[in-house]
């Protein structure tokens, strides 16, 4: 139940919930529970796959840090501080929103997006260079000398960040979608902006997991 | 009353307006055809198993088949029944009446959540008529990699899928039992079968994700043939069983704190008194599922685990038990002195107490290091996890749903024959299992379709209480169809308790109650075995 405590009075009170909710401000804090906790999941969802990676590192520390020096650290460089950026767009989105200035959130909506594309871009051309190198598993894995575990370094680099670009590429169409039903005079309901949101920084903060665990091993030293 | 008026069943009637519902009662109504239809797939398996294992040799199935048929049995009973069976059913019901809810916090996941469940149902069922999986359910590697001929990939994608409706299920019910109880609805005013469907729900939303990891790095290692598991490729076999069990053995509690759950209802209601110790069996269900998930490592005793890791995992799955015998002692207590009724549900309440007090103790014989050694993949250890998992879940199943029937139907069930099906399960069961304990200990390992001459009169035994099982478990889907022709019409409280889920009609209106329920009081309040129910206005 919504109280003062918890936070500015909502807008949009002429809004009527849905059926099985007694209030918006119910609805909204729902929401933003779900939210929550479906990123709980996703934390324990990434999280296996960091145990698992972390578990090989720490047992062929050698044979791990000599296949990670084939990443690419300078477009991985460059594409965490176009994620990062990304995250200070989708914060200021908020802020604009709860400030009710709707075309500032429009504007910022949409460089969260091209930043996200931007790092996808990235991203594949990253991929592009590693099938050259013949650095994909099962596919043209060429780096036979670590063993098995270089070409299990690499499976372990796609899955990450194949996954990692699965949901961004989710959180870009959604941006996309709220960007354009706020640039047409639709504002969505504030929930759906600060879900969102949520999302977005979720994906950033995995990203600033894999980065050193994946990009750094080796680099240093 | 005002006469007939639409309930949910009535209010529309199309095929459409029940594979589409949004609503919490159709959908449970859904999962109970489901789960109901798997339970069949899963128990005929059963009873291929016990016919092979009535004489020594194996000459039934070939031994290929029979792999094919235990790894059937316990892919379809612990995905596509047990995780969801109570939650989904019982849970999806009355979990919104219990809260003085009109439905869930989102009813559309709610119904996404089904077509997840058919989705990988249908996937799986589909590997089993191609051929089949021969690895056991808990696909060990690198067996299930490098080395089993069967649809693997197919059947863990089913699994895979599953567990996003197990994830939307959790999420649903953490979110509905945080933000729609009814004003006054505090929280140590909740029944007990909230706490424990939020207990388990949070499992739920926590483990499924680490199986869903795991499960797609055996599918990655067996299509691309690359060693994540295999040592042969690099990889670690012992890192499969970890993850595995990481998930795995939660998934025991995401089966029993339900039914936990269930019979902490219906032990106040037959015994017309308030619970003993209520925030002691709330926190027990709490306590149950976090120290749940640290104790993994002791099924991997004898897999090569550090000893020093053996020795914690031994000694924190000994700390389970101290939540579990709480709430048995509890539930005891809860007895004396009370007006107790012999009706069906506690029946089967009295039966679960039985026989989870059993699957717990010889738990402790397996959580101690030595006797495990001596036990491991033995018969004894598939004794311990049916009494709890079959003997324990199963009846609190039951028991949930005769208690909940005549809401769900509007019908009362012919209370003779429930009686008769209760005490014949709970024989069925002692009589298919206890030999089990026994065959173990005389050292009968698990999956083998032969064994020595001396064993044969523990099989038969066992084989003859599967068959009264499958009797006692057949009777109330015979008496359950006839009372929604021939039943009596049910009134709104028809057992005098005091939950909220009893003070709208039986079965209730589309969205559950006229009027939001102001809650009064807390749950269980009996004066001299008179109920008074939780809120007055409805």
């Amino acid at each position: 139940m919504w109280t003062a405590s918890l936070g500015p009075k909502p807008r949009m009170s002429e809004a009527t919930p849905a059926f099985q909710f007694a209030s918006v401000p119910q609805q909204r804090e729902a929401a933003t529970l779900g939210m929550w906790t479906f990123l709980a999941t996703e934390v324990l969802f990434f999280g296996a796959l960091i145990a698992a990676y972390s578990a090989y590192r720490i047992a062929w520390p050698d044979e791990i840090a000599a296949a990670a020096r084939h990443t690419k650290v300078a477009l991985g460089a460059i594409n965490t501080a176009v994620l990062l950026t990304s995250s200070a767009f989708m914060a200021s989105a908020v802020a604009f929103d709860e400030a009710k200035r709707r075309r500032p959130v429009v504007l910022c909506l949409l460089a969260t997006a091209v930043l996200g594309l931007l790092f996808i871009g990235i991203k594949g051309y990253e991929y592009c260079l590693e099938y050259q190198e013949g650095l994909v598993p099962a596919l043209n894995f060429q780096l036979g000398r670590y063993g098995g575990i270089g070409e299990l370094f690499f499976l372990f680099y796609f899955f990450a960040t194949g996954f990692h670009a699965v949901h961004l590429t989710i959180g870009i169409a959604m941006v996309v979608m709220l960007a354009v039903r706020t640039g047409a005079g639709h504002p969505p309901h504030a929930p759906v902006l600060r879900m969102v949101g949520l999302y977005w920084h979720f994906v950033d903060i995995v990203w600033i997991f894999l980065f050193p665990l994946i990009y750094l091993p080796g680099r240093v030293g | 009353m005002h006469g007939p008026r639409p309930n949910y069943l009535t209010a529309e009637t199309t095929i459409r307006s029940w594979l589409f519902s949004t609503d919490h009662k159709r959908i449970a109504l859904l999962y109970f055809a489901s789960i109901t239809f798997f339970f069949l797939i899963g128990g005929l398996a059963a009873v291929m198993i016990r016919l092979e294992l009535v004489t020594p040799a194996a000459d039934l199935v070939r031994p290929d088949t029979y792999n094919r048929l235990f790894t059937m049995h316990g892919v379809i009973m612990v995905w596509f029944f047990l995780v969801p069976s109570i939650p989904t059913t019982l849970g999806n019901f009355v979990l919104p009446l219990m809260l003085g809810a009109r439905d869930l916090a989102f009813p559309r996941l709610n119904l996404a959540s089904w077509y997840f469940y058919i989705a990988g149902g249908a996937l799986t069922v589909l590997a089993l008529l191609l051929g089949g999986v021969d690895t056991g359910w808990t696909f060990y590697e690198p067996y299930a990699s490098a080395f089993s001929n069967g649809y693997v990939t197919l059947a863990v994608l089913g699994i895979f899928l599953s567990g996003f409706s197990s994830i939307l299920t959790g999420l649903n019910f953490i979110v509905t039992t945080h933000k729609l109880r009814a004003p006054g609805l505090t929280w140590y005013r909740l029944p007990l079968f909230c706490w424990s469907l939020y207990s388990t729900s949070v499992i739920l939303v926590l483990a499924t994700p680490v199986l869903a990891m795991t499960l797609l790095m055996l599918v990655a290692e067996r299509v691309l043939g690359i060693g994540i598991f295999d040592p042969a490729l690099g990889g670690d076999p012992l890192l499969w069983q970890h993850m595995f069990w990481f998930y795995s053995h939660p998934a025991v509690y995401i089966m029993v704190l339900p039914a936990i759950g269930i019979v902490s209802e219906l032990i106040p209601a037959f015994a017309r008194k308030k619970i003993f110790g209520y925030k002691f069996v709330a926190w027990a269900s709490v306590a149950i599922a976090a120290i749940g998930f640290l104790v993994w490592g002791h099924h991997m005793f004898v897999a090569g685990q550090s000893l020093y890791a053996s020795l914690i995992f031994s000694f924190l799955s000994y700390l389970v038990a101290v939540p579990s015998a709480i709430k048995v002692f509890n539930w005891v207590a809860t007895l004396h002195k009370g007006w107790i009724r012999f009706d069906a549900p506690m029946l089967y309440a009295f039966g679960f107490v039985g026989l989870f007090t059993i699957g717990g103790l010889t738990g402790l014989f397996l959580a101690a290091l030595a006797i495990d050694v001596h036990v491991t993949d033995t018969y004894f250890v598939i004794a311990h996890f049916h009494y709890i998992m079959v003997g324990g879940s199963v009846s609190a199943f039951f028991g949930g749903l005769h208690y909940w029937w005549p809401k769900i139907t509007g019908r009362l069930y012919p209370e003779g024959w429930a009686r008769a099906a209760a005490i014949l399960m709970f024989f069925g069961f002692n009589l298919t299992f206890f030999p089990q304990f026994i065959l173990g200990w005389l050292g009968m390992p698990r999956r083998y379709d032969a064994y020595p001459p001396e064993f044969q009169i523990w099989h038969v035994l066992s084989s003859a209480g599967a068959s009264t099982l499958a009797v006692a478990y057949a009777m109330p889907l015979f008496y359950f169809f006839w009372s929604l022709v021939w039943g009596q019409r049910a009134p709104a409280n028809p057992w005098g308790v005091t939950g909220l889920e009893w003070l709208t009609s039986s079965p209730p209106p589309p969205r559950n109650f006229d009027t939001t329920p102001v809650v009064i009081r807390g749950p269980y309040d009996y004066v001299d075995g008179q109920p008074r129910p939780q809120a007055e206005n409805v």
